[in-house]
């Protein structure tokens, strides 16, 4: 009797302990929950942690994320409006706004993540073909600062100035798949082009492209290395010439004038009496003129031998 | 074997103790009050926070130092590292974590690859160094945090670049580059409401892709080429013009030289006539003959060949042969 008594204090302690945990349940700070009774919604979703109460075996509690959440797009290969293939790969935050319509339209995650890929690729797909890459790529009109020193040159590319850009497109796929999502219960937060990549042929194309212009650039500071040295060259014949002539006629004139200036000091001087000066100076040839191999011829009527016929 | 021997010390040591039923009881208790207080215990590291849930919902933040909880499964306790740095890298791994120099930049290309504004490739690697600002946020408004943080770095940097001709990001970008990225990710950031908090974004390696790395090369070899001939021709500029300077400097003093002696000369030369003339003024016969005699002195013992010819006999002279005449 005594043991009946326990077993069923330990049975009616069972199903008390069911009951309580079936009338409580937790909600964490990711989670949101709807309550179905058999399978139906009860009510709206609870999103506030913490504990809270249902009928038990009756009423269940479905969870989802509240969290925002990840999509990551394959990378899709798109072409451009000017027929440029790229790989466009994305990513966009999404989160479950409307658990009802969600958990009606999607039943779990996954079917969500599908359900975007298509939307949101699809809409990446018609945004890009209707657009050119380079809107693609940039996202201003943002002039290059590094162009002056290589000199100017253009690819054709480099000017391409654009009229939405990156974001913009970005804002024209979110604009795009937001309505439908909104649909099935999801709010898209935020979609965004991650990675845009030449496929495999364009990016041969695009690396001789860059090469080439490379060589141009190389050859463009070879010319300058070259044109730069040969004006410097001139510079120097030109100041060298110039240093040399300017020297020469600066010593020309000063010998000249000193030239000039001993002329007169000497005609002002010999003026005085020119014959006197003309003997002396005759004297002083003499002097400076005759030498060993000099042959003198003299008669004895000239003025020096003159006292060999007659001493008077 | 060892199963029987380990039966038989069994069989042999264990006496079966009489315990009564309410000791067993108490005995339960106990443990489960011991593990109402461990469980109510909570360590909070120096560079953490916790965050304390009461049945999932979150009550309150703690920083560092021992708090008390209600025991589980009331409560419970999430700790995040607020004050440590994260790091994440894109481009490549550090293989070795405290030896900076081993990277691993093999396979992960698709991070680092991007189109230039110029529409070029470059293959940029970077560094987003982060921090936990709001725990909270970190821990329950974004799932996959990592994640997305990566995500956000490849749009940011690829946005960012995109912005920027080829050589800008390969020269002068660097700086500018970081520190836009670092404003964007930090929006970003807010905007998804992940609680982190931007430290710093530094660009590693910033190269052109393999295929035209040789052509960029030659672009830097031609500009030291430029410089070189460029320096080169400055040199022999400088070699030649400073040396002509001085020589024609030299020229001009060695002009001023002769300029001064001519004129001394000529002074000294006229100061000579003149006092010459003064004396001869004073007697011109006898100073004119003195000096064409002293002249004659001086003259006549240097030369050898002297012929003397009486007046009378001047038409002599051309037949004679003048050097054997005199050399005996």
């Amino acid at each position: 009797m005594k043991q009946l008594i326990t077993i069923v204090i330990l049975v009616a302690a069972i199903v008390l302990l069911a009951v309580v945990s079936g009338a409580f349940y937790e909600i964490q700070e990711t989670e949101q929950v709807l309550v179905t009774q058999f399978g139906k919604p009860v009510g709206d979703p609870v999103a506030t942690p913490g504990i809270h109460v249902k009928i038990p075996f009756i009423q269940k509690a479905n969870y989802f994320e509240k969290r925002f959440l990840e999509w990551d797009g394959d990378p899709n290969q798109i072409p451009t409006k000017d027929k440029r293939f790229i790989h466009v790969d994305t990513y966009a935050r999404w989160q479950i706004s409307d658990v009802l319509l969600f958990r009606e339209r999607n039943i779990d995650e996954d079917g969500a993540q599908s359900r975007l890929d298509d939307i949101l690729d699809g809409e990446t797909r018609n945004t890009v073909a209707k657009h050119q890459l380079i809107e693609v790529v940039r996202s201003t009109n943002r002039e290059f600062t590094a162009e002056e020193e290589i000199g100017g040159g253009d690819s054709g590319a480099e000017l391409q100035s654009i009229d939405f850009g990156r974001s913009a497109l970005a804002r024209e796929v979110l604009a795009g798949a937001s309505p439908r999502l909104e649909a099935l219960g999801i709010l898209l937060l935020d979609f965004r082009f991650k990675r845009i990549e030449y496929v495999e042929e364009v990016q041969r194309e695009i690396f001789s492209r860059m090469i080439s212009e490379r060589k141009r650039i190389a050859e463009q500071f070879r010319s300058e290395g070259a044109g730069e040295s040969a004006r410097i060259n001139g510079e120097k014949d030109r100041e060298l010439k110039s240093i040399t002539s300017e020297a020469y006629r600066e010593a020309q004139e000063i010998k000249g004038k000193a030239d000039a200036q001993a002329a007169d000091i000497y005609a002002a001087a010999f003026n005085k009496d020119p014959e006197f000066y003309r003997f002396t100076k005759t004297m002083e040839t003499y002097r400076s003129t005759m030498d060993a191999d000099t042959t003198i011829v003299l008669t004895t009527d000239g003025d020096f031998y003159r006292y060999l016929n007659r001493a008077k | 074997m060892d199963g029987a021997k380990v039966r038989n010390i069994g069989t042999q040591g264990f006496v079966p103790p009489r315990i009564p039923g309410r000791t067993i009881g108490i005995g339960i208790l106990a443990l489960m009050a011991l593990w109402m207080i461990l469980s109510s215990v909570y360590r909070v590291d120096v560079d953490e926070q916790a965050l304390v849930l009461r049945f999932g919902r979150h009550v309150r933040t703690t920083e560092r130092g021992l708090h008390f909880k209600l025991p589980r499964p009331i409560e419970s306790v999430i700790k995040v590292a607020v004050q440590r740095q994260l790091k994440e890298e894109f481009g490549f791994r550090t293989e070795d974590p405290g030896r900076r120099t081993r990277y691993a930049a093999q396979g992960f290309d698709a991070e680092s690859v991007m189109l230039t504004g110029d529409l070029n490739v470059a293959d940029v690697e970077w560094i987003t160094q982060y921090r936990i600002r709001e725990p909270y946020n970190y821990s329950f408004k974004v799932r996959n945090v990592t994640e997305t943080f990566r995500d956000m770095n490849e749009a940011v940097m690829r946005e960012v670049v995109g912005d920027r001709s080829v050589t800008e990001v390969l020269t002068v970008g660097r700086q500018e580059i970081e520190t836009e990225a670092e404003t964007r990710l930090q929006e970003l950031a807010n905007q998804y409401e992940m609680g982190i908090k931007i430290e710093q974004v530094v660009l590693q390696d910033v190269n052109p892709p393999e295929a035209v790395k040789d052509a960029f090369n030659e672009v830097n070899q031609a500009q030291a080429e430029r410089e070189k001939m460029i320096n080169e021709a400055l040199a022999e500029f400088n070699r030649i013009i400073p040396r002509a300077r001085g020589e024609a400097q030299q020229t001009i003093q060695q002009a001023e030289g002769y300029a001064t002696e001519r004129v001394n000369l000529a002074r000294g030369d006229a100061a000579r006539f003149d006092a010459l003339l003064a004396a001869y003024r004073r007697a011109p016969e006898v100073t004119r003959r003195r000096i064409y005699l002293e002249t004659m002195n001086a003259v006549f013992p240097k030369v050898k060949n002297k012929v003397i010819l009486d007046e009378k006999a001047k038409n002599v002279l051309p037949l004679l042969n003048l050097q054997r005449e005199v050399k005996p």
